[in-house]
């Protein structure tokens, strides 16, 4: 993983100020079947390669983040704020 | 006499003296030596003992590679076993000491391992001793492990400071030498900012080794220091990390007699460079023949580097054996030096030779010695009388470094070694590191790999040095071995020699991973950084391969050994973590408090008064206390979230699986927050003070996690919701007032009507104090006593909390500390984490009522269906008492049906607290049992078979005081 | 050959080479079973599908060298301290087999039963222990919490003088322990080869094919192999292996760092785990501290990790033993785990008949090695699971039936 992260709000931190969730998976619709709800809570790709995840600017700005970054080359690709457009 | 110093010569301060002692014994060196050159120069060649046959070891090398002269030196909590000789510079008062040799470094008995050693081959361990199978552990693994190890590591506390810090560049240029010198100035003069590190005492890596490049050396050197360059002498780069992170360790003061109490002994880096050069250099190999391991033996480079810094000669009579020029080019140096070259003994065709020695083509048969070198046989050829050789099979470029994020060192023909790309993301190789050879050479391809790192970041750089031919070098393919019989050794350290890794091959284990970890040839403390090209060429050779085939084990982070000290920095002893303390702490204090850590929070645990013999004493008063009168307890360390906005009261909606929506202002309603698996994640009570803002409190434990978790919902999950955060934890000292008297008693603090009818079970509202600040006053309680929390700024905390405690002297208020939370919330079956343990859902707890059934969405609503979370036999929340009052129940204990065998399969539950409880008069206990919330009643076994116990009890409500909650509403 | 100390005296005698532990066979065309992946638990399954179940037609593809998976990459901990039933009865089986392991395989993995204390700092943590410890004792297996004065007798170079979080005592399984780990992979090699298994390294599975529903063959770096079973045992890559039939498993994978300091004489001989922050540590037979924490939190396929992970690890093992501020780390690598969502492991049928699935190891697979193979085994053999293993199931994430012994949920990161 890279020892820096380019938060979109606080500029290139060190990895140690972020606190990883896991893949960035949008929530089901409330009235989504059950097995759907099973796959977004239970299931993965977990590929080797690229993956969006989320993680927290926990020792920084706060904000939760979308981190696009390859498995197997520990690459960040993009950090965009998880709220979309809004910061 | 053999080896020694030299009359003239080396980079030494000769006008000094520095006292050491080996083994006892008093010595003397200059500033300038190493502790190895300084035994050298006092004819120490007899350094230490192998680790498996303990043979007589001598220094091979003079660098950070030595796989031989390892020490232990210092004292008390200083001691470090295993120190390299070689990167140890000679300080006054020096104690160093050889290891893994008993009763001495001179008579060592371990060596009669040797004579066993055809039984002793590689991974004999894996075919015997397996016989009877008790005796492993008692017999042979404590023989193994005392003859196992290398030095003794000390068991007291080391008295030295670490630090860590950090540095950003635009260039980190690693290693000192021709190409790290010329990156680094090339760089600097471009206006990079520059750092520069070099493992070594001295800058300036192999031009320390030959004098003519001196004055040259002076001369970028003094520039250097003129220039935006961080110069890192004693400073190795030990791994390579992802974002082109480095870490290296500095030895600040490991050279110093007397270390500075204010500054640390080792300081850890990370280095964020922008751009990288490598200019590690190359190690030069060791040649493979029978007894190469004899004291008196090292490597060429060593052996010129001790001549030329240190003016320490090997020995009296020199053999060079070489493969390639570089023995060529030591033999003149030698000779002119006036030393004498017993034989130049070369493999291939080397470069012409017009010294006085005779040159020899062939291969070393077998070196003649036992604790210093007497004479080298050249296979089927000539005895030569010598007691010193130097040897060199050729160079492998130093590329761990650029290896350390996953790229894989190829075979190259042309250079017989291993390189790695030149280029990669963020790192160049430069110089010998990348395979070349020659001064000049080395110099232009720095400054030209430095321009090529610059222009890659945008900056623009002329080159401070042009190109220049290479040193003409044509590299000699791998040694074959000689058939003398005798070990030849490959991985000195570990005493793998060539026979152990045939033999390996031939048991299958030919794969070079499979090798190392049979044979543990490159396990030792140097890594393999001397023997792994020679093994590799080995189990080429036995598998009928080519070493490009065969390949190198995996290059991993340290290069060269760490210290737990630099990597653990500051954070040692109490200093391990921060410390948290309440804005009541001081208050608690002045009232005797006992502490306990939580966390990272010191929370009151009781307040002892005068007479109390024990904990269990004090605590049953202050229970007692508060259910008789009342009591004051810090509840301070509760998270504690303010939240805004006009959805609000929608995002709680969401969060809780109990409805908030409706929550009025004014009031304060206790919830559930699951986990989207349904489960339950916290609790606490969240307070409406206004139409968009709530004040929430969570539990001690999950404060930053609830905070955490509620951020990511606001963002993440609903953005779209008017919602704003903040944690207030530390904003705010609160106190529970609890027990019958606590009205009365805050009545007279608060400016306000605390009536039943005007402040009513759940009220919630922001009071004015009579001292004049506003606090938050919330109507509820944890003990089941007519309760109260007063939240106030935490400055004032201190102040009101003396308040209280003034105001209610003549109820008899006491101070109550987390133990006595702890029994009342027991006594009135109130959970904690404790039974929210991450594997219970609301209705184990019986709380089933609180998820809601009409909100379309909460987190957690969608999987709380599943059959195992409703399945009837699921643990459910009950009491116990014990039928015998004087048995006490602990927490931890198993539950049993009544007469059921003591099985895992007859296992009903288990005791998640316990408590005396005073009220009571009896042990009483909270737990989740299978079915339990329809079981109350029966009779059962509170097992628990660490304390030999079996206490019959009863399944009881888990409601001990008050069921009908008349003290609450009172 | 039998190994013995008379063959290793007459080796010694004659000079002669031993012969390969494990044949090096060409794949055939075609296998009852097919075993993915030759680490630890695939050589385990195919030594006693061998040894137990009689199926002999066996073959282990390995995509690199034999035992290069996680078993040669942890930190050679044995322990059976599991609390929940699911899990208690399948390590406590594990744990025996241990026991008997080299007299079984004739090989000597150097099993030894050292002990394992697991530090206490709190009362609650005091209290989680006890509860644990009960667990353990219920079904037999050895457990005692030990005092503070207890603690200090066996490890006296601990901080009980100075500690932010001072030692209350521990819990502590005697006959947990550690084993060198390699050998465990070479002892299964060779005796699965010995009893007909083939053993194929350095051939890398690429494609699996189906028909009518069933498994029929697998695509390889070494061609195309024929079999009448699958059995799926790459934990790490569990989610390639498994996609490769459609399947989306409850699994990310984690990198997880590990370390071992330079040899050094006798200093500890026990197995201790901090308790108030992620470390634990043991030492070698070689006489190296080998020592860990906590996974890097990431997803990771790269086999290594990053250095804030070891700057946590070294100032918890300082604020445990202040002494090893002095010694040195000598390496660090990591291995990729297969961390499932509720900590614990599947072996379990799957939507294909003949599709087996052994997977979700988190960081404890080393432990369980002699009985994921036994029964992994028994699930392919006789097509039913072991008792000790039914709980293992894949459907319990979708059924609600979790094995989660932390109680941290459906994050993996957290296990």
């Amino acid at each position: 993983m890279a020892s820096l992260i380019p938060c979109p709000h606080c500029g290139p931190r060190p990895k140690e100020e972020f606190t990883v969730r896991g893949a960035a998976l949008p929530r089901p619709a409330p009235n989504a079947p059950v097995a759907e709800w099973q796959a977004h809570v239970y299931l993965r790709e977990n590929p080797r390669g690229d993956y969006a995840e989320h993680w927290h600017h926990s020792g920084g700005c706060r904000r939760w983040l979308v981190v696009n970054r390859n498995t197997a080359t520990h690459a960040v690709h993009s950090v965009t704020d998880a709220a979309g457009e809004r910061p | 006499m053999t080896s020694h110093r030299l009359p003239t010569g080396g980079r030494l301060d000769r006008s000094r003296r520095v006292e050491f002692s080996f083994d006892g014994k008093q010595l003397a060196g200059h500033p300038g030596d190493t502790l190895a050159s300084a035994l050298l120069a006092n004819g120490q060649r007899l350094m230490a003992r192998s680790f498996k046959y303990h043979r007589p070891r001598g220094v091979v090398t003079a660098g950070s590679a030595e796989p031989n002269a390892l020490m232990t030196i210092g004292r008390e909590g200083r001691t470090e076993p295993n120190t390299r000789a070689t990167m140890v510079e000679l300080y006054q008062g020096l104690e160093a000491h050889s290891q893994n040799r008993w009763p001495s470094l001179d008579h060592d008995i371990g060596a009669l391992n040797g004579l066993l050693s055809r039984f002793l081959g590689a991974g004999f361990y894996y075919k015997t001793f397996m016989w009877p199978a008790s005796f492993w552990e008692k017999v042979y693994e404590p023989i193994i492990r005392r003859a196992a190890g290398l030095g003794r590591a000390t068991t007291l506390q080391d008295p030295d400071r670490y630090e860590k810090t950090w540095a950003h560049c635009d260039l980190l240029v690693i290693g000192a030498g021709a190409a790290g010198l010329a990156a680094a100035l090339t760089a600097a003069r471009a206006g990079a900012s520059v750092v520069l590190a070099d493992e070594g005492m001295e800058l300036g890596g192999g031009l320390l080794s030959d004098p003519a490049a001196w004055p040259q050396l002076t001369e970028i050197l003094a520039e250097l220091a003129t220039l935006n360059v961080r110069l890192l002498p004693r400073t190795t780069v030990f791994g390579w990390y992802d974002g082109n992170v480095f870490g290296a360790v500095e030895r600040v003061q490991k050279h110093l007699a007397a270390p500075s109490p204010d500054a640390p002994v080792e300081r850890l880096w990370r280095i964020a460079a922008r751009q990288a050069v490598l200019a590690t250099g190359a190690e030069e190999r060791p040649q493979v023949f029978a007894g190469n391991d004899i004291p008196g033996i090292m490597t060429a480079s060593a052996t010129a580097s001790y001549l030329h810094r240190q003016a320490v000669a090997p020995g009296q009579r020199t053999t060079i054996l070489t493969q390639g020029p570089a023995g060529f080019a030591l033999a003149a140096q030698m000779e002119a030096l006036g030393l004498e070259v017993a034989a130049l003994v070369s493999l291939g065709d080397g470069p012409s030779w017009q010294g006085k020695a005779p040159l020899i083509r062939g291969i070393p048969g077998k070196a003649i010695g036992g604790k210093s070198l007497k004479a080298l046989q050249i296979e089927g050829g000539a005895r030569i009388e010598a007691d010193a050789i130097a040897m060199s099979g050729g160079f492998s470029p130093v590329i761990h470094l650029a290896c350390h994020r996953g790229t894989r060192p190829v075979w190259s023909d042309a250079r017989q070694a291993f390189l790695a790309p030149v280029e990669q993301e963020g790192l160049l190789i430069a110089g010998a590191a990348a395979g070349l050879s020659g001064h000049a050479a080395c110099l232009g391809d720095g400054a030209a790999r430095a321009t090529a790192a610059l222009a890659r970041i945008g900056l623009r750089a002329t080159p401070a040095f042009g190109p220049a031919p290479e040193d003409t070098i044509a590299q000699p393919p791998l040694g074959a071995l000689g058939k003398t019989k005798g070990k030849k050794f490959v991985d000195y350290q570990n005493d793998v020699h060539a026979r152990d890794l045939i033999l390996a091959a031939a048991e299958g284990y030919a794969d070079a991973e499979l090798a190392k970890r049979y044979t543990t040839s490159g396990m030792a403390t140097d890594q393999g950084k001397l023997g792994n090209i020679n093994a590799a060429a080995i189990l080429a050779k036995a598998r009928g391969t080519t070493i490009a085939e065969v390949g190198l084990t995996t290059f991993r982070p340290f290069y060269t050994p760490v210290s737990f000290g630099a990597l653990a920095g500051t954070s040692r002893g109490h200093d391990f973590q921060p410390v948290r303390r309440s804005p009541l702490h001081g208050w608690a204090e002045s009232l005797g408090a006992e502490f306990v850590e939580t966390g990272l929070w010191y929370r009151s645990a009781w307040f002892p008064r005068a007479g109390e013999t024990g904990w269990r004493q004090s605590v049953d008063r202050e229970v007692l206390t508060v259910r008789r009168a009342a009591g004051l307890c810090d509840v301070s360390t509760l998270g504690k979230i303010e939240i805004f906005g006009a959805d609000a009261a929608e995002f709680l909606n969401r969060i809780y699986s109990n409805g908030f929506a409706k929550l009025p202002v004014g009031r304060a309603r206790y919830g559930l927050m699951l986990r989207e698996d349904g489960f339950i994640y916290d609790d606490g009570t969240t307070s409406r003070l206004g139409e968009d803002h709530f004040y929430m409190t969570t539990t001690t434990a999950l404060a930053a996690g609830v905070m955490t978790h509620l951020e990511f919902c606001a963002q993440a999950l609903w953005p779209d919701l008017d919602v704003r955060l903040a944690s207030a934890t530390d904003q705010w000292a609160q106190m529970a007032v609890a027990g019958p008297m606590a009205r009365q008693i805050l009545q007279r603090i608060v400016d306000t009507d605390l009536s039943n009818e005007a402040f009513p079970f759940m009220a919630a509202r922001e009071v004015p104090l009579k001292c004049g600040i506003t606090g938050r006053l919330f109507r509820i309680s944890f003990s089941g006593e007519l309760a109260y929390e007063l939240a106030v700024p935490a400055g004032y905390g201190e102040a009101v909390a003396a308040a209280i405690m003034t105001a209610g002297a003549p109820e008899g208020i006491c101070a109550y500390g987390s133990e006595a939370l702890a029994v009342l919330r027991i006594e009135k079956g109130h959970v904690t984490h404790a039974e929210i343990n991450g594997t219970v859902v609301p209705a184990d707890l019986g709380m089933g009522k609180m998820v809601s059934t009409v909100k379309p969405d909460f987190i957690g609503k969608h999987l709380l269906d599943r059959e195992g979370l409703t399945d009837p036999a699921r643990p459910q929340l009950v009491g116990v008492v014990p039928l015998d009052p004087a048995m006490p129940l602990r927490t931890g204990s198993h539950v049993l049906a009544k007469g059921a065998e003591a099985t895992l399969e007859n296992d009903q539950g288990y005791l998640t607290s316990s408590a005396h409880s005073p009220h009571l008069g009896h042990s009483i206990a909270l737990a989740l049992v299978a079915g339990g919330s329809q079981r109350h009643g029966e009779e059962v076994v509170v097992w628990d078979g660490l304390n030999d116990a079996a206490i019959p009890a009863r399944l009881t409500s888990p409601v001990f005081i008050d069921p009908k909650n008349e003290k609450l509403h009172a | 050959m039998r190994y013995s100390a008379l063959s290793v005296l007459l080796n010694g005698l004659t000079g002669k080479a031993p012969a390969p532990a494990w044949r090096s066979p060409a794949p055939k065309a075609e296998y009852d079973v097919v075993i993915v992946g030759g680490g630890g638990h695939g050589l385990a399954t195919a030594y006693y599908l061998a040894k137990e179940f009689g199926i002999t037609n066996v073959a282990v593809l390995e995509k690199g060298y034999v035992g290069s998976g996680n078993i040669g990459r942890n930190t050679t901990i044995i322990r059976s301290n599991y609390l929940l039933p699911g899990n208690n009865p399948f390590y406590e089986l594990s744990m025996k087999l241990w026991e008997g392991l080299e007299q079984d395989f004739n090989f000597n993995a150097m099993v030894s039963q050292r002990g394992v204390v697991n530090l206490i700092h709190s009362d609650a943590q005091r209290d989680a222990y006890r509860r644990r410890g009960n667990a353990m004792r219920l079904h037999g297996v050895d457990a005692e919490i030990l005092d503070r004065e207890a603690v200090r007798k066996i490890l006296p170079f601990l901080d009980f003088d100075n500690a932010r979080f001072p030692i209350k005592g521990a819990i502590r399984q005697r006959r947990g322990g550690t084993v060198r780990h390699d050998a465990v992979a070479w002892g299964y090699a060779r005796g699965a080869s010995a009893r007909g298994v083939d053993i194929i390294p350095h051939c890398e599975v690429t494609a699996i094919r189906q028909h009518n529903g069933s498994v029929t063959e697998v695509e390889t770096s070494r061609g195309t192999i024929r079999c009448k079973r699958l059995a799926l045992a790459t934990a790490g890559h569990s989610g390639i292996t498994a996609a490769m039939v459609g399947i989306t498993l409850p699994i990310e994978t984690h990198a997880l760092q590990a370390y071992v300091s330079e040899g050094l004489k006798p200093f500890i001989d026990t197995v201790v785990t901090f308790g108030a922050g992620h470390f634990y540590l043991s030492q070698s037979d070689k006489g190296g501290l080998v020592f860990g924490g906590d996974i890097e939190g990431y997803n990771s396929y790269a086999q290594r990790g990053n250095l804030a992970n070891i700057e946590h690890v070294a100032e918890a093992g300082v604020a445990m033993i202040p002494a090893l501020s002095r010694v040195r780390v000598l390496r660090a690598w990591a291995g990729v785990m297969d961390m499932s969502m509720d900590g614990s492991p599947i072996i379990d049928k799957t939507h294909l008949p003949n599709l087996y699935l052994n997977a979700g190891w988190c960081y404890g697979g080393f432990k369980a090695t002699p009985a994921s193979g036994l029964c992994f085994a028994h699930l392919i053999a006789k097509d039913a699971p072991h008792e000790v293993a039914r709980a293992f199931r894949l459907d319990r994430f979708a059924r609600g039936y979790l094995i989660d012994e932390k109680g941290q949920g459906a994050q993996p990161n957290l296990h």
